[in-house]
């Protein structure tokens, strides 16, 4: 009883310390830019300000949060789906799935000069999250269902490995398109507009509510698989229906923003650090944290070489990469 | 007559209010925009297009650059505002500029006309490519075409004049041209190869190969160049390279390189063509067979 209040009243810091914490980022983006700081209070009147803030702005930063938020989700749904700490969303072939589509797509608009009117119409991104779609059902298919973890994670790794080095084969017969490549593959919500925030919006919500809904599966799932049958939860449909949050979520996070590494691996541990709860609160968590690590991480990427920016990727496998490694160490220390 | 009359006037109506100097320019991803003046304040995110508007002397024209734009020497005071396919939107949208000249990055395209900012896109692989960008941003910029034709003659005069320059020993000496040390080579096709080919030069890498082919080493041993050029800034010994030592151009230590301002001038499909062929043309004089 004691204990439960005790994690009660954590959890409702942990609350508080998240709502804060995002409010500060959310203003912090709207004031981080390429000129430095600028206050959004007063508001300005000038045309080019304006568009500025509500055009490149929030919309970015709104962006940064989502697809950090989409990360967090997908990472807590598949370290519970795998009971394995070191799952994170890239696990099942979405990655590779994503940069081959952008590779495809990169390599027929460099060979065909006007481009063809569908190809240009559906856009880079949502050629990445079909990709990202169809790495997943590649892995599945070669994984003969999705009934057996382990036999998933290796088509996973397997899927990766393979539509990473058709990749590279498109990359070495089409060397113009490496750069652009590359710049995918290293993260960057800079392109994030008001329809990339829409579409990021509506699949998290989604997402949310599915995952959430199917929380006491992945709760069964830490017992193991056979308590968890013989607990008489339909194990299999549940497992079927969040891999399908998963790549959904994974997919439109990195067709918008690219690939983030260590946001959907860190989120869910830095909240088990702190709070010890089942998965329904986990995954709420690990959503609202996995926003917050994207959005301090392209702050920081923004101001740091202002006028120019980083790549967020590069800050948050920095970041991401160091935290863990703490992480690690002082788990071993406590251990002792 | 009388409905014939009303109809011209309305055509009279319609061309007096377009606006004099409007131009349309189609840009090579197709896309046509319209400019009603010539833009004042132009940002180039590509270092090839950056010397295209200057060599038109329209430098002073340019209100931002991107990071890798280092020629003339006028534009290192501009705001820089990323690279190519890592733009700042943001930092282009405070310039507001009248048009962003990119390279082919659609996604830098797609977010600056979302935010209603006018882009061209080009995309130069070869001299015919680069004659065509020069000549679409001269039309943009409200140059006349005659000016624009014999600038690109003189280009390519000079080109000639530094290929009658060479010694006749240096004809007909097999070039091998090395973009990078994968190593991908430049071939016929490339801007580079078309430099090479006025230089009366054979290149190894035919065109058959594409512009820049990833090569297997084995490929340049035994076509076994007389001159080889490395189009990068590498202190690398290439007799180290497994059987490199067989090559000619190896054994007789008739390589090239470059500083890294010659390299930039090498690589850039501008059309500063003249100094690249003069480059060429140096370390040909050289290093060809005597």
């Amino acid at each position: 009883m004691v204990q439960q209040h005790f994690q009660h009243s954590q959890i409702q810091r942990l609350t508080y310390v998240v709502i804060i914490l995002t409010l500060v980022l959310f203003l912090l983006g709207m004031s981080v830019g390429s000129t430095g700081f600028t206050m959004i209070w007063p508001p300005s009147s000038d045309s080019s300000v304006l568009q500025i803030m509500w055009d490149i702005r929030l919309p970015r930063t709104l962006a940064a949060w989502l697809a950090g938020a989409l990360l967090g989700l997908a990472g807590a749904i598949a370290q519970g789906l795998f009971r394995n700490p070191l799952a994170d969303p890239y696990l099942l072939g979405s990655a590779s799935g994503a940069t081959l589509g952008v590779a495809l797509s990169l390599v027929m608009l460099s060979t065909t000069l006007f481009t063809e009117n569908w190809l240009q119409r559906l856009g880079i991104t949502s050629i990445a999250f079909i990709g990202a779609l169809a790495g997943v059902v590649i892995t599945v298919i070669l994984a003969r269902g999705f009934q057996h973890t382990f036999r998933l994670l290796l088509a996973g790794v397997i899927v990766g490995v393979i539509l990473a080095a058709i990749s590279s084969f498109f990359a070495i017969m089409h060397p113009e398109i490496l750069p652009v490549m590359q710049a995918f593959m290293l993260g960057t919500t800079s392109f994030a507009g008001w329809s990339a925030c829409l579409l990021m919006s509506v699949v998290l919500i989604a997402c949310c509510l599915v995952a959430w809904s199917l929380s006491k599966a992945l709760d069964a799932l830490t017992l193991g698989e056979l308590t968890a049958i013989s607990l008489g939860l339909r194990l299999n449909f549940a497992r079927g229906i969040l891999i399908v949050v998963l790549a959904l979520a994974t997919g439109a996070a990195v067709s918008q923003v690219g690939l983030i590494a260590f946001v959907g691996l860190a989120a869910p541990h830095l909240v088990r650090s702190l709070i010890k709860v089942v998965h329904r609160t986990l995954l709420i968590y690990s959503t609202l944290i996995g926003g917050i690590l994207l959005l301090g991480a392209d702050i920081l990427a923004r101001a740091l070489i202002a006028p120019q920016e980083l790549p967020v990727g590069l800050l948050t496998a920095i970041l991401g990469g160091s935290y863990l490694l703490w992480l690690m160490h002082a788990g071993q220390n406590r251990a002792k | 007559m009388k409905r014939f009359g009303s109809v011209s006037l309305v055509f009279l109506a319609l061309f007096l209010s377009l606006p004099v100097g409007a131009v349309e320019i189609t840009d090579d991803l197709g896309v046509t925009s319209s400019f009603a003046n010539p833009p004042q304040r132009i940002i180039s995110l590509l270092p090839s297009l950056t010397e295209t508007v200057c060599v038109l002397k329209q430098c002073q024209k340019l209100v931002g650059v991107d990071r890798y734009s280092n020629w003339p020497a006028s534009i290192k005071s501009l705001p820089i505002v990323g690279g190519g396919l890592d733009p700042n939107i943001e930092a282009i949208a405070i310039l507001k500029p009248d048009v962003v000249l990119v390279g082919k990055s659609s996604r830098t395209t797609d977010r600056l006309r979302s935010l209603g900012i006018k882009v061209l896109t080009f995309d130069v692989r070869d001299y015919r490519s680069a004659q065509l960008a020069m000549t679409k941003i001269a039309l943009l910029l409200g140059l006349p075409d005659k000016d624009t034709e014999l600038l690109w003659q003189n280009i390519i005069a000079q080109v000639s004049s530094i290929a009658a320059s060479l010694p006749k020993s240096s004809q007909g000496i097999r070039v091998y041209f090395e973009v990078s040390n994968t190593p991908f080579g430049a071939g016929e096709s490339s801007f580079i190869g078309e430099t090479l080919s006025r230089l009366k030069v054979i290149n190894i890498i035919p065109a058959s190969l594409g512009p820049f082919p990833k090569l297997n080493p084995e490929f340049i041993v035994r076509e076994n160049p007389n001159l080889i050029m490395l189009g990068y800034t590498a202190n690398e010994n290439l007799s180290a390279r497994p059987g490199w030592n067989k090559i000619q151009a190896v054994s007789q230590q008739r390589i090239c390189t470059f500083t890294a301002e010659e390299a930039d001038v090498l690589s850039r499909p501008s059309p500063r063509i003249p100094e690249a062929a003069q480059i060429m043309a140096n370390c040909l004089i050289a290093k060809s067979p005597k």
